[in-house]
């Protein structure tokens, strides 16, 4: 088995793993990041989208083996453990954009690449479109949209996350 | 999904090298048809060649009247570069159109080609353009490459570096989505460079990725949408599936040929 080293949430792992492990599979059963999940497992609903070197991808169509010396982000790192929520985080508490909140944590991490790539005044047409990769089966959408409007403001001025 | 062995090469030469002594290893490019395959079990490759970590296979360059794209170029990078939006705005829309953004930010060009899914909509450029296949061996021009659905001319050794596109003066291309997958149900690409004259279309053909010579023929008198009216595309050869028919796939070849002419 080969070893896979990378840095998860600014921290540096090392471990023995099948080379078919996916990525989101290593991030929750080896390292017990379970805020990454496993919805549809065919790259379509985006639960699992983490940030890899600064860009979200969906972990449940990457090898571990493709992460090697890779800076991995997953919700568990946007806020500090005994800080203050993230401001996409808060956004979403704030708008009630979840219910069920499975879908949550994709839509955190790609709410957050979105204004990394589009800049913090989104409006809801680009949040719609942007929001092609990751589904919800309980709100409908509206208030994710809201949040991640809000969000995106209240980033302005935070560094673009890793 | 089975086992198999990882590999590593960071010169086209080392991925090879490995190509050769593992005949059923597969080249992994952006991941998202092969992984998918490989979890369904439909594809077994006995090694994994892992293409991320060969330097120089990635960029968008304007080189004279050609762009020249590096195979493991993803298509978030081709759909921001300035430079191809400023020379080929109609080339720099297609991989925008993939996926979602998390899949456009590990798919690559040289993947979908090589692949040739009859569904992918890089296919229809690189047909719809007449560009140029450059490998580790040679150079093969898009009209000898796809040769099927799922194939290509691609040797099993063979390795794609680089795609170059001639400029065209006029392209565009339109794609009919399919409203849940986001999939081309039919996609064309037209194009205009002197006297060469392009309708490529993807998603309809049961061989993959194929020119329409009739509508070719016709535009050569005025490159606009009124030259194709009229001009019946047979369904002959086209797939019927859960989707839709042929014939209505022959005919979103026209509605779409014409919206493609109207916007080029």
């Amino acid at each position: 088995m080969p070893v896979v080293s990378m840095t998860v949430n600014g921290k540096a792992v090392s471990a023995d793993v099948e080379t078919r492990t996916l990525l989101v599979q290593y991030l929750r059963e080896n390292l017990r990041l379970t805020g990454t999940h496993v919805g549809c497992d065919t790259s379509q609903c985006g639960c699992c989208v983490i940030h890899l070197d600064g860009k979200a991808v969906k972990s449940c169509t990457t090898l571990a083996v493709q992460a090697e010396g890779c800076n991995v982000l997953t919700i568990e790192g946007l806020a500090q453990p005994d800080g203050p929520l993230h401001p996409m985080q808060e956004a979403f508490r704030e708008n009630h954009g979840l219910q069920c909140g499975f879908c949550t944590p994709g839509m955190v991490m790609a709410a957050v690449d979105m204004v990394n790539r589009k800049g913090n005044e989104l409006d809801e047409q680009t949040i719609r479109q942007e929001l092609d990769g990751n589904l919800c089966r309980c709100t409908g959408y509206h208030n994710i949209v809201k949040a991640i409007a809000a969000g995106a403001k209240a980033m302005k001025g935070t560094s673009p996350s890793a | 999904m089975y086992a198999f062995t990882y590999h590593r090469p960071t010169t086209v030469r080392q991925a090879a090298n490995l190509l050769a002594k593992h005949p059923e290893a597969k080249l992994l490019a952006g991941g998202h048809s092969l992984i998918p395959v490989m979890k369904l079990r439909l594809a077994s490759p006995s090694a994994i060649i892992d293409m991320n970590h060969v330097e120089g296979m990635s960029g968008v360059e304007v080189k004279g009247r050609s762009v020249v794209i590096g195979a493991m170029t993803r298509h978030f990078e081709v759909a921001a570069s300035q430079t191809l939006k400023d020379v080929m705005p109609a080339l720099a829309g297609v991989p925008g159109s993939i996926g979602d953004p998390h899949v456009r930010h590990r798919g690559t060009i040289g993947g979908s080609i090589a692949n040739n899914d009859p569904n992918a909509d890089y296919p229809a450029a690189v047909l719809g353009l007449g560009a140029t296949i450059i490998t580790n061996k040679r150079r093969i021009l898009a009209d000898d490459f796809f040769t099927g659905m799922f194939s290509t001319a691609l040797e099993p050794e063979e390795i794609i570096t680089k795609i170059n596109f001639p400029v065209a003066k006029k392209s565009a291309y339109q794609k009919f989505k399919h409203p849940a997958s986001g999939f081309a149900l039919v996609g064309v690409f037209v194009s205009k460079r002197g006297s060469d004259i392009r309708v490529a279309v993807t998603g309809a053909g049961s061989n993959g990725v194929f020119r329409v010579p009739q509508f070719e023929e016709a535009l050569k008198k005025r490159f606009a949408p009124k030259s194709i009216e009229g001009i019946a595309v047979s369904p002959d050869g086209l797939n019927t599936d859960i989707h839709a028919s042929a014939e209505y796939r022959a005919h979103l070849i026209g509605v779409l040929a014409k919206r493609a002419l109207a916007a080029a």
